[in-house]
């Protein structure tokens, strides 16, 4: 059942051929068989899950279904959850039930998708390798020994394993789409202000864009339709029609302009993962596109000056974490400084403090001009290279990131070299452009992805090239062994 | 730039995270690598370039003045470490 | 040499909005704790600010009676400090782009008008409140008051001495309420005024400044500013230096003392909020705010004086307040504008007295405008006196009914026939012979004598003038 497509799955739903109830029963079974050693899941919710199937089943009984009607999700532990723990992969936040459900989540429940859990992530969405969560590190499934990528790499495990369907991640600085490359699934990062932030627990407000995680770019399609849209609790949020994001999958590719950024293949990029994505370009070229070379020339202003913004923005989004009114309170405080000094630091993990206090470093009397203005200056410049850039060309290729999957433990100890492992991805948050990450082959048996970058609310010419891509390759289709 | 004891206890003053005197020397040392990758900004020519704080040029949308919430604080407070008589409680504040 | 004082002040004007800034809680006064404190106003996870469209149209007009500029582009940032009545850690407030910019009021010091700047005023949000003692050893944290719209109204430091300074802040305290963007209410902290004074020797750089802060009557405002004149001055002259700090007043001792001082100053990490766009404010906005605005103080005063003839002093006090205003404008419009100097004088003194005496607002005033002016009416038409009058009004004020209604019901009518008054004179000068002679040897203030008498046999429904007339055409 879990090798279907949404589309298939939705049909056998409508046809009464299966129930939500068997579907989402068969996606529990799994995680209970697998995710032990995968630690995908930090909360799994199997009354929740076979409570919500179970009136599914009766809407689609009632013929009221839509598409995705009885489909089990699995939402980053990001997205509040009323009712249901929402810890960020946090020890602070690790006895918070949301009183209120994430937009996202409710958007979801209507539709009548059964909630399997809660997936593991970096902490606060801060990491690019799932391992600085409280409830300790995902794992790859195509490799037990790798990371699963970050911070959505909980959900890329889990659709890549099989034990859910669909799964929500956000990205911030590359959080869908690195850890989809890392994985072998398909990830979309929506235009900033596509879908509402409003019960996602922020952590770069300027940055932050929640999307959907799935096998195919397809099913990607179906799930960001139910999950995007105005909504006038978030201020940033597009006040602009929804579009339907499946309407042009099937599009042909003929005349389409690719552009090339000479940037985005030079020094430090793995020479396989450079091989299989203009493989993949080729693959796109045989089905009518052309390929142009075209210019990022900041692309590498783009990391410093992202690990500038979203910290501080991120150092003053977490202040409230203080130990007053949720969250994790230090044991007797002997004062209020000593409440909240105590209680931040026992309760947020060191990159999460590092963060905090990098960011106020940079907003700080004295650096503010040097770091915060500096890189706001340089956020424009990089996304006015992409401006110029989409002059000669309608969407952008290349690779999602420097290299597969990285062993558990190689870069913990190296900041630097984990932020520069997000510095394809990054540029396109700094510009708050939507980028699509589809599976592309193989690097030491470990996955790549093939990243396809479009101007400003292009998410459906992107995933009807990823789906065009997908008619012809089958990366997107593989499974790790153990788990098919 | 390299970060010493004073600036670590200014920065974690400011982050209102303690820091025990055996984490400062690694979290200096962490810190200023941090600060070297920003240092890659300062060769950049960014005299005629005006600082962006979102990514889509939009402007602020406006709620009208309707009173929407409703009295929730049984729910809001059940998730709070300390309450009293409605109140959250934190160690006492002189003033 | 003599000293110069130097204050500016920054008031908190509260808006009245239904709803706070970025929230749709309730702002009324007086609620439970934390009943009017939403998941937004908490600041818990994931929740995000929208702004309340009230707060636009309220500072524009501020901005225009104070011929400011408006910020066409207005941007939210964040002050960064952690403090537990600010739930997230940041207060949204406006720094480098405020909603009103550069700006003047006049004020009025014994006869003398001056123009004081006022740098700007800017939207912000309203922390929550800390509670003592309720629960030993412990402060107990309230969240209604949290994200209740303020307007920071900062004034250049033009003032020089607290009777400028309080004429000031009172001037903004009427302005605010004319313009029904702040009810003003000064216990309930509505409208706060903090002041910053230095001393300094003519030609000298400014002097360090100290702040007062919460004092919530303007007497005490005064007489704060005044002692911490006095203190800086002291200090200086006797080689100390003045250190920059808040002070609270203690109005009990008329003494200021220093707030417990924080050990190093606050970093605000000031930035622009993220998860606010810039607001936008159109030529077309402005204008529509000018439709509506109403006639401020200043104008309607000048108009009081030309249009109705009014004294300074009348037009003051009949503009004190918008309700006031309205209400002698209706009473004037009742009276289809025959004698305004009268309404005005019923307005400011038996009007005046009966609502000090009830301790009313004018518009709880069990006589309305319709009703002083149908008795206004009566006066002007000779069916009673003034002095009937008062016995008129307060009967309407006891709720006896109408002017004409009691008027009728105790038979108060003046009486204006010529017949009986003369009879009344005739009686008068017969049974005081010796006052006639008296009066025609010169004693001319006998007059007053005999209008006294005519009145008192009539039982004061007499006519005056017509007694007045009567007296004199049979005395000379």
């Amino acid at each position: 059942m879990h090798n279907l497509t949404i589309k298939q799955m939705s049909e056998k739903l409508h046809a009464g051929e299966i129930t939500s109830v068997q579907l989402t029963q068969h996606y529990l079974n799994r995680i209970s068989q697998f995710d032990a050693d995968l630690n995908a899941y930090v909360t799994v919710t199997p009354e929740l899950a076979i409570e919500m199937a179970k009136a599914a089943d009766e809407k689609l009984a009632a013929g009221e279904g839509e598409l995705l009607t009885g489909i089990p999700v699995a939402h980053k532990d990001i997205f509040c959850t009323d009712g249901v723990k929402t810890s960020c992969s946090s020890k602070m936040l690790d006895n918070f039930i949301a009183p209120y459900d994430a937009h996202v989540v409710t958007q979801l429940k209507k539709v009548g998708m059964p909630i399997l859990g809660k997936t593991n992530m970096d902490e606060f969405a801060m990491g690019s390798s799932s391992e600085s969560s409280y409830y300790g590190p995902t794992k790859n499934p195509w490799d037990l020994n790798a990371v699963p990528g970050g911070s959505s790499g909980g959900a890329a495990a889990v659709i890549a394993a099989g034990l859910a369907p669909m799964a929500t991640g956000t990205d911030t600085g590359g959080s869908i789409r690195q850890p989809a490359s890392f994985c072998g699934i398909t990830g979309i990062k929506p235009t900033y202000g596509s879908v509402s932030r409003f019960g996602i627990v922020a952590y770069a407000s300027s940055f932050d864009q929640a999307g959907p995680m799935t096998r195919s770019a397809e099913d990607s399609a179906w799930m960001l339709n139910a999950m995007a849209g105005f909504d006038e609790r978030d201020s940033t949020s597009a006040d602009r029609p929804t579009p339907d994001y499946a309407a042009e999958l099937e599009n042909s590719l003929k005349g389409l302009k690719i552009g090339v950024p000479a940037e985005y293949f030079g020094e430090g990029l793995d020479t396989e993962v450079e091989k299989l994505v203009r493989n993949a370009i080729a693959e796109v070229e045989k089905l009518g596109a052309e390929t142009v070379e075209v210019h990022l020339p900041n692309k590498d202003l783009a990391v410093p000056s992202y690990y500038v913004l979203a910290p501080a923005e991120a150092s003053s989004n977490l202040s409230r974490f203080d130990g007053v009114r949720f969250g994790y309170r230090c044991e007797n405080p002997k004062d209020l400084q000593d409440l909240y000094r105590r209680s931040r630091s026992e309760g947020f993990g060191p990159e999460v403090k590092r963060r905090i206090m990098v960011g106020a470093y940079a907003l700080s009397a004295g650096f503010y001009d040097a770091y915060y203005l500096k890189a706001q200056k340089l956020r424009r410049m990089v996304r006015d290279d992409f401006t110029k850039a989409f002059e000669s060309c309608d969407v952008i290729m290349g690779p999602v990131a420097p290299s597969p999957a990285f062993n558990i433990g190689e870069k913990s100890d190296d900041q630097v070299s984990m932020y520069l492992s997000d510095l394809y991805t990054i540029p396109v948050n700094l510009a708050g452009l939507p980028g699509l990450s589809v599976p592309a082959g193989f690097a030491n048996n470990r996955p790549v992805g093939l990243h396809i970058v479009g101007p400003y609310f292009s998410e459906a010419k992107l995933l009807n090239i990823g789906h065009q891509f997908q008619q012809v390759t089958d990366w997107h289709k593989q499974m790790p062994e153990q788990y098919q | 730039m390299s970060l010493g004891k004073t600036e670590v206890e200014y920065i974690s003053r400011l982050a209102a995270i303690e820091v025990n005197e055996s984490e400062v020397d690694e979290v200096a040392a962490k810190l200023s690598n941090i600060l070297d990758l920003f240092s890659q900004m300062e060769a950049a020519d960014t005299d005629n370039v005006s600082p962006m704080a979102h990514p889509l040029d939009q402007v602020q949308r406006l709620r009208a003045d309707v009173i929407t919430e409703t009295d929730n604080h049984e729910k809001l407070q059940s998730v709070a470490p300390a309450v009293e008589n409605g109140l959250y409680l934190v160690p006492q504040v002189i003033e | 040499m003599s000293w110069e004082v130097v204050i500016g002040l920054e008031i908190h004007a509260q808006l009245t909005t239904k709803t706070k800034i970025f929230s749709g809680s309730s702002i009324a006064y007086g609620a439970a704790p934390n009943t009017q404190a939403c998941n937004i106003d908490l600041g818990m996870p994931g929740m995000l600010p929208v702004l309340n469209e009230g707060v636009i149209n309220k500072s524009i007009s501020l901005g225009l009676a104070l011929n400011a500029e408006i910020g066409r582009k207005s941007v939210f940032d964040r002050k960064n400090y952690m403090y537990p009545d600010l739930p997230k850690g940041y207060q949204t407030t406006q720094l480098e782009f405020p909603i009103v910019g550069q700006g003047t009021l006049e004020i009025e010091v014994d006869g003398k008008k001056k123009t004081i700047g006022v740098t700007r005023a800017h939207l912000e949000e309203d922390a929550g409140k800390s509670n003592h003692g309720i629960v030993p050893g412990m402060t107990g944290i309230d969240l209604n008051r949290a994200g209740t719209p303020l307007l920071e109204i900062v004034s250049d430091p033009d003032m020089s001495s607290a009777q400028e300074a309080v004429a000031y802040a009172k001037k903004m305290h009427e302005l605010v309420q004319y313009l029904g963007i702040c009810d003003g209410n000064m216990q309930e902290g509505s409208f706060r005024v903090d002041s910053n004074v230095s001393v300094r020797k003519p030609g000298d750089p400014l002097g360090t400044r100290t702040e007062l802060k919460n004092i919530n009557s303007f007497k005490f405002i005064e007489k704060a500013i005044e002692f911490e004149i006095e203190r800086q001055i002291e200090l200086i002259e006797s080689g100390g230096e003045v250190v920059q700090e808040t002070r609270l007043y203690d109005s009990e001792n008329d003494t200021t003392r220093s707030m417990r001082s924080k050990e190093e100053a606050n970093d605000y990490r000031y930035f622009p909020c993220p998860d606010l766009l810039p607001v936008i404010i159109t030529e077309e906005d402005i204008e529509a705010v000018k439709k509506i605005m109403p006639e401020l103080p200043d104008a309607k005063r000048a108009r009081f004086v030309s249009e109705f003839g009014l004294s300074d002093y009348d037009a003051e006090v009949l503009t004190s307040s918008r309700e006031i205003a309205e209400f002698f404008e209706s009473v004037v419009a009742a009276t289809d504008a025959k004698d305004a100097k009268l309404c005005a004088n019923w307005m400011t003194s038996g009007f005046a007295a009966a609502l000090n005496k009830d301790g009313l607002a004018v518009n709880d005033a069990p006589v309305t405008a319709d009703m002083l002016a149908g008795m206004l009416k009566r006066i002007m038409d000779d069916t009673i006196s003034g002095k009937i009058a008062k016995q008129v009004f307060e009967a309407m004020w006891n709720g006896e009914g109408t002017a004409d209604e009691i008027i009728e019901a105790k038979g108060l009518k003046q009486i204006t026939d010529t017949g009986a008054i003369e009879a009344l004179v005739d009686e008068v000068l017969a049974n005081n012979p010796s006052q006639v002679e008296a009066y025609k040897g010169g004693q001319e203030k006998m007059m007053g004598y005999f209008v006294g008498q005519v009145m008192k046999a009539s039982g004061g429904q007499a006519n005056p003038g017509q007694v007045n007339k009567m007296l004199k055409e049979k005395l000379s």
